[in-house]
């Protein structure tokens, strides 16, 4: 019970920070009635919370689907899919606010479809191995093609796009919130029905299957309700990395290995770090931004150096 | 007496994977019965996993027929199965750390409803589960620091938290030393006779599968060599036959005890 209040507690004090803080100085007082704060810095942190608990929820199943704790939302070709749908669309200069989220979307959905085709390798078995070389392959295939594309392009698109590849979530709006909120809930609760199950495929596919678990609809299931978590995530703010990495890690030491927990602990303690990169993003070098994605690669790295430093000492 | 129905049936099943040029599985029978500790023995590569996949539907035979508790083996939802048949398979992993009471709880999942949490019922069967193996001491520790003993110890335990009447073992005692393998068997044989289970055991124990074993079915390039008690079973001939050594059959507390002969010196 503690830890899930000191976990409220984290993200109360991310989201009040978030809408606090900011290049424009407000005053307590104007924070209700100010219009940057209702139009930008609200819309703006709810979709933080909403992308960096996508990413989180989803790279802890993926981690289980592929069982191999080192898995990362975008280590399945997801990110390239949509790096270059986006590019595509700032390269062809398609207008209207939707263009470079959809484009995305669609990107990712591709590569998606095709890394899951890869994975069905010799017949009606996804097998999760195959998936995860899949993904590199099809991320290294399309990052080429993002590169090429952007080689040529002229320079203020080549900025645009160089941004997008690193993440923000400056696009916010009250409909990009919205549009989450509508659509997350579905993958989730798939997920979240899938939790139980998932504890069992640690223990391999066979020992699953005797205990009573359906392991190939189970993998379809999670790979794709977690690559759509992931693909509306990568849509709406860009290849925002390490959070689908360390936050599952993270409340795996807290909360445990079961899935029960482990799915709402990564919803809310990727939400919260997302609200905290995503104010640092704003604040540091204001009154220009830096790409969130950087930020999360930043304080990610030296993170995941101690992680991987504890995992080697475990025995 | 009339003997009860069999829990696990497979009929005259033959199966081939896919690809292979011969048959893994020809022609093969076996029924378990409640109260029934069938053993299954053969050379490496003899079928006898895959006779396990078979009975188990989780392979389709070529010819045969497959049933669990009287239903086709195909017919049966995995979930439904896991509360008849529990299998304690020859590996498993584990991924992420656990506990041993948080393992052996994994075995209630069949019983488990989708959203609902664990009820005191699931927690009692866990709790007599660990009763039964011995292990109600290792409840809080860590797995990985089990011995291997322990540890297929705890793995009977969750098998078990599955409330089945048909358990499957295969080749659970590999790897462990005489007391913890005959521990291994001590514990099943109490399981069966204390509680009406059927074990079906793949091993490669001769001697123990016949000294504890009701019934034994002797396996050989995928047929049967021989099967019914093991004093019928283990005769000097059909050993020497399916193994491809010299061997010498004693009684010893009235079962039939296997012991490799030497080489004679002027063949080696």
């Amino acid at each position: 019970m503690t830890r899930w209040l000191g976990l409220g507690a984290l993200v109360a004090i991310a989201l009040i920070s978030a809408v606090v803080l900011g290049p424009a100085h407000i005053a307590l007082g104007d924070l209700a009635s100010s219009e940057i704060v209702r139009s930008l810095r609200v819309p703006r942190a709810l979709l933080a919370l909403l992308v960096g608990g996508s990413l989180g929820v989803a790279g802890a199943s993926l981690q289980a689907l592929v069982r191999n704790p080192l898995a990362d939302p975008f280590l399945l070709g997801l990110s390239g899919g949509a790096g270059l749908g986006a590019v595509l669309a700032i390269a062809l200069h398609l207008a209207g606010p939707w263009a470079l989220p959809l484009a995305a979307f669609a990107g990712a959905l591709g590569a998606m479809a095709l890394v899951y085709r890869l994975g069905l390798v010799g017949g009606a078995q996804l097998d999760p191995r195959v998936l995860l070389l899949a993904g590199v392959a099809v991320g290294a295939f399309s990052g080429a093609i993002t590169t090429a594309i952007v080689s040529l392009a002229e320079a203020a698109d080549l900025r645009n796009a160089f941004l997008w590849l690193w993440g923000g979530l400056s696009g916010a709006s009250w409909d990009t919130v919205l549009v989450m909120v509508v659509y997350i809930p579905l993958p989730l609760v798939v997920l979240y029905a899938a939790a139980r199950p998932l504890d069992l495929l640690a223990l391999g596919e066979e020992p699953a299957t005797h205990l009573g678990a359906d392991v190939e609809p189970l993998k379809r299931r999670v790979y794709v309700a977690a690559s759509l978590l992931t693909a509306a995530a990568v849509a709406v703010s860009g290849v925002i990395g390490f959070v689908g990495l360390i936050v599952p890690h993270i409340t795996r030491l807290v909360w445990g290995h079961r899935h029960r927990a482990l799915f709402p602990a990564a919803f809310f303690g990727g939400g919260a770090l997302l609200l905290f990169a995503d104010t640092a993003a704003r604040v540091t070098v204001a009154p220009r931004e830096l790409p969130v994605g950087i930020v999360t690669a930043l304080v990610g790295v030296p993170l995941f150096a101690v992680l991987l430093r504890r995992w080697g000492t475990r025995g | 007496m009339t003997r009860a129905a069999p829990l696990l049936s497979a009929q005259r099943v033959t199966y081939r994977y896919p690809g292979a040029p011969g048959d893994a599985l020809h022609d093969v029978s076996l029924e378990v019965r409640p109260g029934e500790f069938h053993a299954v023995l053969g050379p490496n590569g003899s079928g006898k996993t895959t006779l396990v996949r078979v009975a188990l539907g989780l392979l389709t035979p070529g010819a045969g027929t497959a049933e669990l508790a009287g239903r086709p083996a195909a017919a049966w939802s995995r979930r439904d199965l896991a509360r008849v048949v529990a299998v304690v398979a020859q590996r498993e992993d584990n991924l992420f750390p656990q506990q041993v009471r948080e393992t052996v709880l994994l075995g209630r999942y069949p019983h488990l409803s989708l959203w609902g949490a664990e009820r005191p019922a699931d927690r009692a069967a866990v709790t007599r589960a660990l009763e039964r193996c011995d292990a109600v001491a290792l409840a809080d520790r860590w797995i990985w620091t089990l011995s291997g003993g322990e540890y297929q110890r705890v793995r009977l335990a969750r098998a078990l938290a599955q409330e089945p009447s048909l358990l499957v073992l295969d080749e659970p005692t590999a790897s462990l030393d005489v007391r913890h393998e005959m521990e291994m068997f001590e514990l099943v044989r109490a399981l069966v006779d204390r509680h009406g289970l059927a074990v079906m055991m793949i091993t490669h124990h001769v001697n123990l599968a016949a000294r504890f074993a009701d019934r034994v079915l002797l396996l050989a390039a995928g047929r049967t060599a021989a099967q019914g008690a093991p004093e019928a079973v283990l005769s000097r001939e059909t050993v020497e036959r399916v193994f491809a050594w010299p061997v010498a059959i004693a009684p010893f507390d009235g079962r039939p005890q296997m012991i490799p002969l030497r080489q004679p010196k002027e063949s080696a």
